[in-house]
């Protein structure tokens, strides 16, 4: 783009500072008066403090140990950020692999749908975290709950927006394919799965972010490392610094996430009409 | 009637006229809408031979797209039979190709991979689809907008490339639907043209619908007239003037103004049942 885009003109960058500037101040000013107790309320110093020490590497240096880029990627925060992003992603791509081939065989085929819809609609009402005791005595403790819990949070968005944009392929796409000759698996494959991909994908956006609700709260019960875990150990501490910081890194994390579905989703549907950016 | 005006009856088929191609023998064809029995087409008895440019006219609701897709094989008659080459019609297929006239075209494949579908189901080779994409391309003057998604291109460009997919096939039929309703005058004009050009280039059977009488004596070697439910042949008038058809010379619009007539009755028709299932509510 060679013009200046108007949202990030000098006057629009200001206004959109102000709010957050003004916070952060109020902040600060509540945490330094000694009024609060910096338990309850650290400052906003202290609160970037922390998170600093937490992305930085707690070991020194050591050449012999390991390469510069190891070390330098070696601190904690970095290491829970991954262990949450694998789990994240290992569920959704559990949850999502069985929703896609179930919800094109229920779109597709009534007697399919007849089959599983009523069992799907007694699940779907059940939050993923209900099942957090089964998983449990299931699985026992790790990452095989969290991924478990994970990928049923992924499946029901994706489940139910395949078979939506299974039933809204167009007719006439399906009567032009016909006219050209498609036989049945040209015809899915070729046809009504890329008709039916803008539904999908809005089903895997929504699908990923109930995983990332569900990732943090299985930390907090199953495992002993990500970001989830990491806050509520910092609550044990009394580190208040320390679980705003993780929060911050959990809302950094889960905007790195939707950015990139977001660019994947752009690539997938650049053929779509009315698309915006 | 007008004696002047000649139909497939007057003539006298020559000994070296082309076979029948489509043989369409008492079609009927029946809707439940509610409670109401709607007969779409009734009694239609159609030869249409090889090589024959051939317009079905009427207005709205006359059942001219209905005996299109009857042919295509989309919607089965309710009564008689459809066959072409001797073959009786049961579902779509490849040997009548169609054009629609919301284009159908795939958004999610570009211009180039459109055309190449059709010959993908063939199972042809990815060398000859290459030539033969190349070759359409080429003559559908699309060749800089092989690369463009659908969503990018002008309604005529799009109706371009719905032309060039079922051309892909070498199908012996064209079916087309309406294919030039949704375009502007001028475009429109354009396309006709080169239509016209490539029938008479590939030799296809063409059967074309429209509610313009205009297009079809422009077009059309023969023009079926259909009545207004039900749907049957009101007549079968026989265009045997050279093309490129002038449509300001006299023969052009003495034909014109009988065609119009007849359409009319049937519009008013339309209309009157219109008006008749708005007071009904």
């Amino acid at each position: 783009m060679s013009q200046a885009n108007p949202r990030f003109s000098p006057a629009a960058l200001l206004r959109g500072a102000l709010v957050p500037v003004l916070a952060v101040v109020l902040w600060q000013v509540l945490s330094t008066s000694g009024l609060i107790n910096p338990v309850v309320l650290p400052s906003p110093v202290a609160v970037v403090e922390r998170w600093w020490a937490y992305l930085l590497p707690t070991e020194p240096y050591d050449p012999a140990q390991s390469s510069w880029l190891m070390w330098a990627l070696s601190g904690e925060m970095l290491f829970d950020a991954w262990s949450s992003l694998y789990r994240v992603v290992l569920g959704f791509a559990v949850g999502a692999g069985l929703a896609l081939p179930l919800g094109l065989a229920m779109g597709g085929n009534p007697r399919i749908y007849a089959l599983f819809d009523p069992l799907m609609q007694v699940l779907r009402p059940i939050p993923p975290i209900a099942y957090i005791p089964l998983a449990i005595l299931w699985f026992g403790l790790g990452n095989p709950p969290a991924v478990f819990l994970i990928a049923i949070g992924a499946f029901f968005p994706v489940l139910m927006n395949t078979i939506a944009g299974v039933r809204h392929v167009d007719g006439i796409y399906l009567r032009a394919a016909r006219n050209l000759g498609a036989g049945k698996l040209t015809m899915f494959l070729r046809v009504i799965l890329p008709a039916a991909t803008p539904y999908i994908l809005a089903g895997a956006r929504i699908g990923i972010g109930t995983a990332f609700i569900v990732v943090i709260v299985s930390e907090m019960i199953a495992v002993n490392s990500g970001l989830g875990f990491r806050i509520l150990e910092a609550r044990e501490f009394m580190w208040s610094d320390k679980i705003i910081a993780g929060m911050f890194t959990i809302g950094l994390l889960g905007l790195a996430i939707d950015i990139g579905m977001n660019r994947l989703n752009n690539h997938l549907l650049r053929w779509h009409r009315g698309l915006e950016n | 009637m007008t004696p002047m005006l000649k139909t497939v009856a007057d003539t006298v088929p020559a000994a070296d006229a082309a076979p029948v191609q489509i043989r369409i023998r008492g079609v009927e064809k029946t809707f439940a809408v509610g409670a109401q029995k709607i007969v779409a087409l009734q009694d239609i008895d159609l030869d249409i031979r090889k090589g024959e440019f051939v317009c079905l006219l009427g207005p709205s609701g006359c059942g001219k797209s209905t005996l299109l897709n009857a042919v295509a094989g989309f919607q089965p008659p309710t009564k008689g039979t459809v066959a072409v080459d001797g073959r009786s019609i049961t579902e779509p297929g490849p040997d009548r190709g169609m054009v629609f006239q919301e284009y159908a075209l795939f958004p999610w494949m570009t211009v180039a991979q459109n055309v190449a579908f059709g010959l993908e189901i063939k199972g042809m080779s990815k060398a000859d689809i290459a030539s033969r994409v190349e070759w359409l391309l080429q003559k559908l003057h699309l060749q800089d907008f092989r690369n463009r998604f659908p969503k990018d291109l002008s309604g005529g460009m799009r109706q371009r490339v719905a032309i060039a997919r079922v051309l892909a096939l070498d199908s012996p039929i064209l079916l087309m639907d309406e294919p030039f309703g949704a375009l502007d005058a001028l475009t429109r004009r354009t396309l006709q043209d080169e239509l016209l050009r490539i029938w008479e280039e590939v030799g296809k059977t063409i059967l074309f619908v429209t509610h313009s009488i205009e297009e079809s004596i422009y077009l059309a070697d023969r023009i079926i007239v259909m009545t207004y439910r039900p749907g049957t042949i009101k007549r079968d008038v026989v265009v045997d003037m050279p093309r490129p058809r002038d449509g300001s010379a006299p023969e052009f619009n003495r034909l014109k103004r009988e065609l119009s007539q007849m359409v009319m009755e049937e519009q008013q028709r339309f209309s009157q049942d219109e008006i008749r299932s708005v007071t009904a509510d």
